[in-house]
């Protein structure tokens, strides 16, 4: 009667390919409501005289555009910095950004250190331009295409894995 | 520098690692002694060079050498010295190389005590040791590098969040660690049993401090978690059932049936095939725990937005690691001889029930936490099981498991006869049921449950007591009393213990949830409301400033029958980065009962709204938890673990006669 | 009482195992019968108006677990000072809420929020509880869990 003895495994391994699936699950979902469907209506004021504002009509027939929201006191979106930096660097996208909820001195600090890749940044002090773009949290970044429609969110800080598994081939596909 | 001298210790650990997983378990198969004595040196040269990339990461927190991108992200330079500490494992890299520091002081301590041990088997012990070591530094050092710079460097770090700092959840992580890393040992001693194929009473006498010693911690480490939920939260709840309790709750109710069915083994050389799998099993839920906090396949989505490789190693290390000893197992388990034989009615078989029910009981809360994922792989729906989930489940196997813990430890060995146990414990079964029943009519009735797990509570207490009562021949009369008491093996005190604990715990588990009162309402300044016989008068609410928040103070003056009782001053805080909010309730424990009162926002209406709550019997559950970790440690300290005669014994035939396996 | 040894261990086993299975076949029903009642699924607010007359979905009357964000200016206290009003929203619906109890610290205009309750009407949400979803730095799991304790945070299927 050995068979017995080969149950737990059996059992082990049937959980381990329902965690494998779960994993493979979890990091591709996170959509947005709003994915697929035009960007917001909004204006936000510059955050300080070194920038210019940001409002919807940036994100109509101008290319394809990366809208990023952050804040100065978020440390993920210290992480990402750099990577929004390469990205800055291409010419088939415009960076545009939402400060959140924050302090426009700390903010521009923060992009003093940096760098600043922006071509606007709006100052969105009360949240409330965010939350019609379903922003949860900071950081998010939005892909949006030259007709103003979102075509992708990403939920969290951009990695150096994140930007070559995902935004850079999107970015590549969409612009061809 | 000192960044780079961590590093550098944790490349060195992992060739140490490396070593010791490979040379002494081809020692064991060669009978080379060489190598099998080099397993002990390098276990302790592995535990200090992982000590100092852990002092390494430990001093950069304290210094707040802010070049580190861990310390940048996760401390700041106002923080007190002890939340700079606590701030090292308060994230993903530093607990990491915490748990493997833990991990690594184990394989020391088995090197550095386990003198009685026969040199193979002692070897192969550590080399498993190792290996889950190595799987560990691996991921540290290719996944989550916490000695990792960062340029330019900050000002200042980002890890200023005020719920983190807390005395109760700064020391609630290493308890945990040391519980479920300290269930490895198990994990290598049976790993190391199965490829020499036999298990006997000597190894179960090995295995059993050290189970004990991790039960121990995990005891406290949950009791400590709870009880920071119960005061940090602001509605005193103190158990959510949520996956990250559930994933340190499964290795401890393993753990328990371990160490029930490790006594079996010890004493009537019976349910080996089981204790090994247990063991197993029970190191396998507490990687399974780590895999469910840091993956964040059920915890969080964010996660691993940032990182699924980590998700992915430490799955295929767990596939690895689980799938591997179950393999063996599945090869190796029937050869091990069946043993003593005994009667359904006795202490074997009580114990037998008590490891049938854990083991369900594990298995309830395991379907409960990937529940969720089970539902999104079939059929795409984002579902969850709450509280009601295992009201339904895991609370009804407690009860016969509880009934069992009265009569269990009176059962003798091999056969016994039912009638005359019950006999015995006629005063616990008639007191619980007179407790019932006066309860019922102070209550007028009350819920049915709730009146069950009262009964179990009196009957677990006094059951345990008359267990001791006859082991120190109470009934022989007063003279030698105190020299019986002293005599006493710390073993028996344990276990006296550690089951009236649960019989406290379940006291205060089940009248807090039962028979809170709750107020909620607006309440002016001067207005008194009454709660659980208290009068609470509410003063007014002051500003109060704080260092990096302001806040306002509510001040309750709680009087009894009249006379003044306490003064109670809930606190709500509002933090400007990140921007937070956090409520501090004034609580004060009594014996019979909790006073709690939150203060929250100010009403439209004039006054301010407020919750006041009297939980009776509250602190029972941590008390309980108390008394639980401290029969454990009395247990621990039991003379006859440190005689270690029959180990001697055996290690002397083990040497002459010792079986070659590979 | 004379038993072979045989025998002992034969009905050992079959005491085992009929033991074993029974305890399994009562923790099976348990299970089964608690998945049935006590099941909560997570919807965000256009989901529900758009699958409100799902026959298979039965949401208006199950209980069930409404997540988006606070509107902003939608908070509204009523008159007895402890029962709270508020629009939760997704970008592409919106259901109002009515809670009465204490929201939980985290609780604010414009962030995260998860509601489990019933729904009154096709656009009334009464909560039993309400969970504040504190996410606005996306952070590790440890300081999302010791805030999910404190706040009374609710995490992964929100992030919808």
């Amino acid at each position: 009667m050995t068979w017995r003895a080969f149950l737990p495994i059996g059992v082990f391994l049937v959980l381990a390919v329902a965690l494998f699936v779960g994993l493979g699950r979890n990091a591709s979902i996170v959509p947005s409501a709003l994915v697929g469907k035009p960007v917001p209506t909004f204006a936000l004021p510059a955050l300080d005289d070194q920038t210019r504002g940001f409002t919807s009509a940036d994100l109509k027939g101008n290319g394809l555009s990366l809208v990023n929201v952050f804040a100065s006191w978020c440390a993920p979106c210290r992480a990402e910095h750099p990577q929004l930096m390469a990205l800055g660097q291409r010419d088939d996208v415009t960076l545009y950004a939402i400060n959140y909820k924050d302090d426009p001195a700390k903010a521009r600090a923060f992009l003093d250190k940096l760098g600043d890749p922006f071509a606007a940044i709006g100052a969105d002090p009360t949240g409330r331009v965010s939350i019609d773009w379903g922003v949860y949290g900071v950081p998010e970044t939005y892909i949006v295409n030259a007709r103003g429609e979102i075509i992708y969110k990403h939920v969290g800080p951009i990695m150096p894995q994140d930007l070559e598994a995902k935004i850079v081939p999107l970015l590549d596909g969409a612009g061809s | 520098m000192i960044a780079e001298i961590g590093h550098y210790a944790l490349v060195l650990a992992l060739a140490l690692a490396l070593l010791l997983a490979t040379l002494p378990m081809i020692g064991a198969a060669r009978n080379d002694t060489l190598l099998m004595a080099a397993a002990r040196p390098l276990a302790v040269g592995l535990a200090a060079f992982v000590l100092l990339a852990f002092g390494c990461l430990t001093t950069l927190y304290v210094v707040s050498d802010f070049s580190v991108v861990n310390v940048a992200s996760n401390s700041h330079s106002a923080k007190p010295l002890l939340y700079k500490i606590s701030g090292v494992w308060g994230n993903h890299e530093g607990s990491l190389v915490l748990w493997v520091f833990i991990l690594a002081l184990f394989g020391a301590s088995v090197a550095l005590l386990g003198g009685n041990l026969p040199a193979r088997f002692r070897a192969r012990v550590l080399s498993v040791q190792a290996m889950i070591a190595l799987g560990f530094l691996l991921f540290t050092l290719l996944t989550s590098n916490p000695f990792l710079r960062l340029d330019p460097v900050p000002a200042n770090g980002a890890g200023l969040n005020p719920l983190l700092q807390d005395p109760g959840l700064a020391f609630h992580p290493p308890f945990l660690y040391l519980g479920y890393v300290g269930f490895s040992v198990a994990f290598s001693f049976a790993v190391a049993a199965l490829i020499e194929g036999r298990v006997d009473p000597a190894w179960a006498r090995w295995v059993r401090p050290w189970t004990l010693a991790a039960w121990i911690a995990l005891t406290f480490g949950i009791a400590l978690g709870s009880w920071w939920a119960y005061y940090e939260l602001g509605w005193g709840g103190w158990w959510f059932w949520d996956p990250v309790e559930n994933a340190s709750f499964m290795p401890w109710l393993a753990g328990t049936a371990l160490l029930h069915s490790a006594i079996v083994v010890e004493k009537r050389d019976t349910l080996k095939s089981w204790t090994i799998l247990l063991a197993i099993l029970t190191f396998s839920l507490s990687l399974l725990g780590t895999f469910i906090v840091r993956s964040g396949v059920i915890t969080s989505v964010h996660a691993f937005a940032s990182d699924p490789a980590r998700g992915v190693f430490i799955l295929a290390f767990l596939v690895l690691v689980v799938g591997g000893s179950l393999a063996l197992y599945a090869v190796r388990a029937p050869m091990l001889r069946p043993g003593g034989l005994f009667q359904p009615v006795s202490r074997e078989g009580a114990l037998v029930v008590n490891n049938v029910l854990l083991a369900v009981a594990t298995g309830t809360v395991l379907l409960g936490t990937l529940y969720p994922l089970i539902e999104d792989v079939v059929s795409g729906q984002k579902g969850s099981v709450g509280p009601p989930y295992y009201a339904l489940t895991f609370v009804p196997l407690m009860i016969p498991l509880i009934v069992a813990m009265g009569i269990g430890p009176l059962l003798k060995w091999k056969r016994d006869e039912l009638g005359a146990v019950l006999r015995r414990v006629w005063l616990a079964f008639v007191l619980a049921l007179g407790v019932a029943v006066v309860v019922a009519y102070l209550q007028d009735g009350g819920p049915v449950m709730a009146l069950v797990g009262v009964a179990l509570g009196v009957w677990l207490i006094i059951a345990s007591l008359v267990k001791w009562a006859e082991q120190v021949r109470l009934t022989d009369g007063l003279a030698g009393l105190g020299r019986r008491i002293r005599r006493l093996r710390g073993g028996v005190w344990g276990m006296v213990l550690a089951h009236l604990g649960l019989g406290v715990a379940v006291l205060g588990m089940t009248a807090s949830t039962a028979w809170e009162e709750a107020v909620l309402q607006v309440m002016a300044p001067g207005e008194t409301v009454s709660v659980g016989g208290y009068d609470f008068t509410f003063e007014g609410v002051t500003p109060l400033p704080g260092p990096n928040y302001t806040a306002v103070t509510g001040r309750f003056l709680v009087s009894r029958a009249g006379r003044p009782f306490a003064v109670l001053d809930p606190e709500t805080r509002y933090y400007a980065e990140p921007p937070m909010t956090t409520t501090e309730a004034a609580i004060r424990p009594t014996l019979w009962g909790d006073l709690y009162a939150v203060v929250g926002e100010e009403a439209r209406t004039g006054g301010w709204a407020v919750r006041i709550y009297f939980k009776p019997l509250q602190h029972w559950i941590w008390w309980g938890a108390a008394i639980m970790g401290f029969g454990g440690l009395l247990s621990l300290f039991d003379r006859r673990w440190r005689v270690g005669v029959a180990a001697r014994a055996r290690a002397r035939e083990s040497e002459t006669i010792g079986v070659p396996a590979t | 009482m004379a038993v072979s040894p045989a025998r002992l261990r034969k009905r050992r086993r079959l005491l085992l195992t009929v033991g074993g299975v029974v305890v399994l076949g009562i923790a099976a029903a348990l299970v089964l019968n608690a998945f049935r009642d006590s099941v909560v699924f997570f919807y965000s607010p256009s989901e529900v108006q758009a699958r409100l007359d799902d026959p298979s979905l039965k949401l208006a009357d199950r209980r069930f677990r409404l997540g988006g964000l606070v509107a902003e200016d939608s908070v509204v206290t009523l008159d007895d000072g402890v029962t709270t009003e508020f629009t939760v929203t997704d970008g592409a619906g919106e259901i109002r809420v009515r809670f009465t109890g204490m929201l939980p610290a985290l609780f604010r205009e414009g962030q995260g929020v998860v509601a489990e309750g019933r729904l009154e009407g096709a656009n009334l949400f009464i909560a039993e509880d309400v969970l504040a979803k504190h996410d606005e730095n996306y952070m590790p799991p440890e300081v999302a869990e010791a805030l999910k304790k404190s706040g009374h945070w609710e995490g992964p299927e929100a992030a919808q």
